[in-house]
């Protein structure tokens, strides 16, 4: 589908013999931020970790022009998909500091110094902890590490996984207005999965609903915004 | 008096010793959350590897560095190819310990099978003189021991503290998954920790043998034991605590012998194996270790 | 869920052709174990069969603690060595006769087991396998240094045991069936012992302590317990061991053996009743088989054996064959069978 940054088609993968994705297609485009709705247990949590290599998966994923399948995740940070897990994975016994040059582990240039200003710019509460370890910084701050990390690779694409999970309604807020922040001002394409469909709708260009591991829905933001089921079942109105 | 400081010194540089294999169990633990009982007889293969390259004609400080290469080469290889298959050691710890029981039966009987199960007289690294120091004598192998442990601990903790590599080898003991979405490659950085353990051990393989003049199959299972104890009492996830260990249960063990005529020098494994036993009654994440979360 | 209870209808039949089959392998099982000491001679008995027996009682033993229970022992040689000092000291100098001696090794065994059980509550995974191990090492350096009682590394001889005039047998055979008996009550006491309430509350605490004890199981009690009767059975094991070889030494009981033990109950197949007994026989048998032109290099082929068992059949031999015979009743099953049903089976039980 209409993607010339991500391609997916015909997508299956599940753990050991429990196939939980069911043949997805799907795209994302360069700067393009793409949501993915669905409930719990739909596979959305699955369908990021088939794309980043986390586990088994069949079909064609093609990455800036080259299939991804069966590569691992450090592999694809190298040429450019960065993931944030569900759960955030930040480092929790390492430093804020440590966190965001493990960030940059797969560069070799000589700016890393700078972008790490740039995000402490961005995340100031970051700054403010840097030489704290990660693990006692709250959910929220935790989650803007994780998200600051994955951009010190300078990606092209972040995979993230239910970025809102835990967090109090006023961060979910904050969060996903840095987000659209961050697409507007570097270009970073996002693929967001989100029980949460109001604030990613907001921030995203389009968007599609997965339901017992199918797309069932998509479309652009708007579009689903006005449709009557995924207002029912995803926007609560 | 005199006596007390004679076992002191003999007591730490023994300790020495075990603080550096300490240092090797350490360094596998934090990455492989995997406790190496074979961490003594890979010592010993190293050090007979040691012995043949000096026994060629290499000055011995050239044919420890070269063993030491040599050994972490074969301990990342180990990783590789015996280790990483068996799966995750906190789920099947039963399969990881028969493992490298049988690495370490294997290494044991392939040191006897290449090089046959006599003794061997193994170089002096340093001068046999010794220095008066405040009425105390002190033997010049004693002082180059504790020497070359201290460089060795300034170095290991340059690499983990100042390298990106090293910080990615924490990143890696710390949290397998993230650490791969970071962008780290896993598995290299597991080998890594492994081919380091054995140049580690490489080095305490020889300054050991150096200590008793020997080399022979039999003495390094004992070590590895004293070694146990030296990571248990300083805790299994610190290298701080290895060293502070290893060299605790040296002196401990030096002056149970010396002063419990009942224990003697034959026993002295038994203190080693009471420190062992009591630091894991009374604090069982050592002194320098971080508290274990259970895991459920 | 109609499919699956249709499809288990005609599996009744088979159940009980099962059962026949089960009956009729251990009658010749049965035969063939009494049949060994009328077939081979007496170096044979002595040497590899009688051994196997006290390795497989033993094994049995350490089997309840490490494979059931998940308190891994690298130190049971320690308990083994208790039961053979204790047998071989009470008959030699104080001329008591071995049965009680079997008493007095099982009491004293279970008492000391119970003692290292204690700190093993709080010692869990790998360190108490590093424990064990340093216990393992300590062991002969203690019956060294108490070598007036227990005659170090010289050893103690024993007086043998003479096969009753009315048996008709030689003594290698008697003393044969004296230990096989030991190892049928044995196994058969674990296997009832293992399929009870209690064997289920000891595989509960291994796979998940805090949920057993939600459960209502007594974690300390239990790990306490399967401690001494493990220790028991090892104990016993080395009492028994003197009655087939009398001769003590501190050698004899060195971490070596330890380590063959635990080695016996995973190559038979960890957490199985009858893994121990195949282990035993492989642990004993295997040094035969390996190539003899170089003595030296059979032992690298036994740990490299032991790694590779590790890696491609962690459940060991048991484990094994029930992978194979699962394998192929899957692949002989009749085709009407209904595939997703089988395939949700194979999951739940993968999760």
């Amino acid at each position: 589908m209409s993607g010339d940054l991500l391609e997916v088609a015909g997508l299956t993968g599940g753990y050991g013999p429990v196939q939980v994705l069911r043949g997805l297609d799907f795209g994302v485009a360069k700067g393009e931020v793409v949501v993915i709705l669905g409930a719990n247990g739909a596979g959305k949590t699955t369908t990021l970790r088939a794309l980043c290599g986390m586990i088994a998966a069949k079909g064609t994923v093609v990455f800036r022009g080259s299939s991804a399948l069966g590569r691992r995740p450090d592999q694809l940070v190298k040429v450019g998909m960065a993931h944030v897990p569900q759960g955030r994975g930040t480092i929790t016994d390492l430093t804020v500091e440590e966190n965001l040059r493990l960030g940059a582990f797969t560069r070799r240039d000589g700016e890393i110094g700078d972008d790490m200003d740039q995000w402490y710019e961005v995340f100031p509460r970051l700054a403010e902890r840097r030489d704290q370890a990660a693990g006692s910084m709250s959910g929220g701050e935790q989650q803007m590490l994780a998200i600051a990390r994955a951009l010190m690779a300078r990606p092209e694409l972040v995979l993230l996984d239910e970025p809102s999970l835990g967090l109090a309604p006023i961060v979910t807020q904050e969060l996903f207005e840095r987000l659209g922040q961050i697409n507007r001002d570097t270009g970073t394409a996002m693929l967001v999965v989100e029980q949460n469909a109001n604030l990613a709708l907001d921030i995203a260009a389009r968007g599609y609903v997965l339901e017992a591991g199918k797309i069932v829905t998509s479309g652009s933001a708007d579009e689903l915004k006005g449709d009557e089921a995924v207002r029912k079942a995803y926007l609560g109105y | 008096m005199e006596l007390f400081f004679d076992r002191l010194v003999v007591g730490l540089e023994q300790g020495a010793v075990y603080a550096s294999v300490a240092l090797a169990l350490v360094l596998i633990y934090r990455t492989t959350s995997v406790v190496n009982f074979a961490q003594g007889e890979l010592a010993l293969f190293s050090t007979f590897v040691t012995w043949q390259l000096f026994e060629w004609g290499l000055p011995v400080g050239l044919a420890i560095v070269v063993s030491m290469a040599l050994s972490f080469v074969g301990g990342a290889a180990i990783e590789r190819a015996i280790i990483r298959p068996v799966g995750d050691a906190s789920k099947n710890p039963l399969a990881i310990v028969i493992v490298t029981i049988g690495l370490l039966l294997a290494l044991n009987a392939l040191v006897k099978w290449i090089w046959g199960p006599e003794g061997r007289t193994f170089p002096k690294i340093f001068s046999a003189n010794t220095i008066e120091i405040g009425g105390v004598s002190i033997s010049y192998q004693a002082l180059g021991i504790l020497a070359v442990l201290a460089v060795e601990l300034v170095l290991l903790y340059l690499l983990f503290q100042k390298t990106k590599l090293g910080l990615a080898v924490r990143s890696v003991a710390s949290n397998n998954e993230s650490s791969s979405l970071v962008g780290i490659p896993v598995g290299r950085m597991l080998m890594f920790g492994w081919g380091l353990a054995a140049a580690v051990g490489a080095l305490a393989g020889a300054l050991y043998a150096s200590q008793l003049a020997v080399l022979d199959t039999t003495i390094f299972f004992q070590l590895l034991v004293y070694a146990f104890a030296a990571a248990t009492l300083g805790g299994f996830d610190s290298p701080v605590g290895a060293v502070v260990g290893g060299l605790i249960v040296g002196v401990v063990t030096v002056m149970a012998g010396g002063y419990i005529g009942w224990l003697g020098e034959d026993l002295k494994l038994l203190a080693a194996f009471l420190v062992i036993l009591v630091v894991l009654l009374v604090r069982p994440q050592g002194l320098f270790g971080k508290k274990q979360v259970e895991r459920v | 869920m109609s499919a699956a209870t249709e499809s288990r209808r005609p599996a009744l039949p088979r159940d009980r052709r099962s059962l026949v089959v089960r009956i009729v392998v251990t009658i010749v099982v049965g035969a063939i174990l009494l049949y060994i000491p009328q077939y081979f001679p007496r170096f044979r008995i002595e040497g590899q069969f009688n051994v196997i027996i006290t390795y497989a009682i033993a094994a049995l033993g350490l089997n309840l603690l490490t494979g059931f229970n998940g308190q891994i022992s690298v130190g049971h040689g320690a308990f083994f060595g208790v039961g053979a000092y204790t047998t071989a000291i009470l008959v030699a100098d104080h001329d008591w006769s071995y049965p009680a001696t079997f008493v007095a090794g099982a009491v004293l065994t279970f008492v000391l087991g119970l003692l290292v059980g204690l700190p093993a509550l709080r010692i869990r995974g790998l360190y108490l396998a590093l424990v064990t191990l340093a216990l393992a090492t300590v062991f002969p350096l203690i019956i060294t240094r108490f070598s007036d009682v227990t005659g170090g590394t010289q050893g103690k001889r024993v007086p043998r045991v003479r096969a009753p005039e009315w048996s008709g047998l030689q003594d290698d055979q008697w003393k044969y069936y004296v230990l096989l008996g030991f190892a049928v009550v044995a196994f058969v006491l674990v296997r009832n012992l293992v399929r009870s309430r209690v064997g289920r509350s000891l595989i509960a605490i291994r796979d998940n302590e805090t949920a057993a004890e939600v459960l209502g199981v007594n974690l300390s009690l239990y790990k306490v317990v399967t401690f001494g009767v493990s220790a028991m059975l090892a104990g016993v094991a080395g009492c028994l061991s003197v009655l087939n070889e009398p001769f003590v030494n501190a050698e004899k009981y060195n971490i070596n053996l330890s380590i063959t033990l635990l080695v016996a109950v995973v190559v038979g197949g960890a957490a199985t009743i009858l893994g121990p007994a195949f282990g035993a026989f492989f642990v004993v048998f295997l040094p035969e088989w390996l190539p003899k032109s170089q003595p030296e290099l059979s032992p690298v082929l036994f740990g490299g054996a032991l790694i590779l068992l590790m890696i491609v059949a962690p459940g060991g031999f048991l484990g094994l064959m029930r992978q194979l015979t699962g394998w192929a009743k899957r692949r002989l099953r009749p085709p009407s069978s209904d595939p997703p049903t089988s395939g949700t089976e194979e999951a739940l039980a993968s999760a």
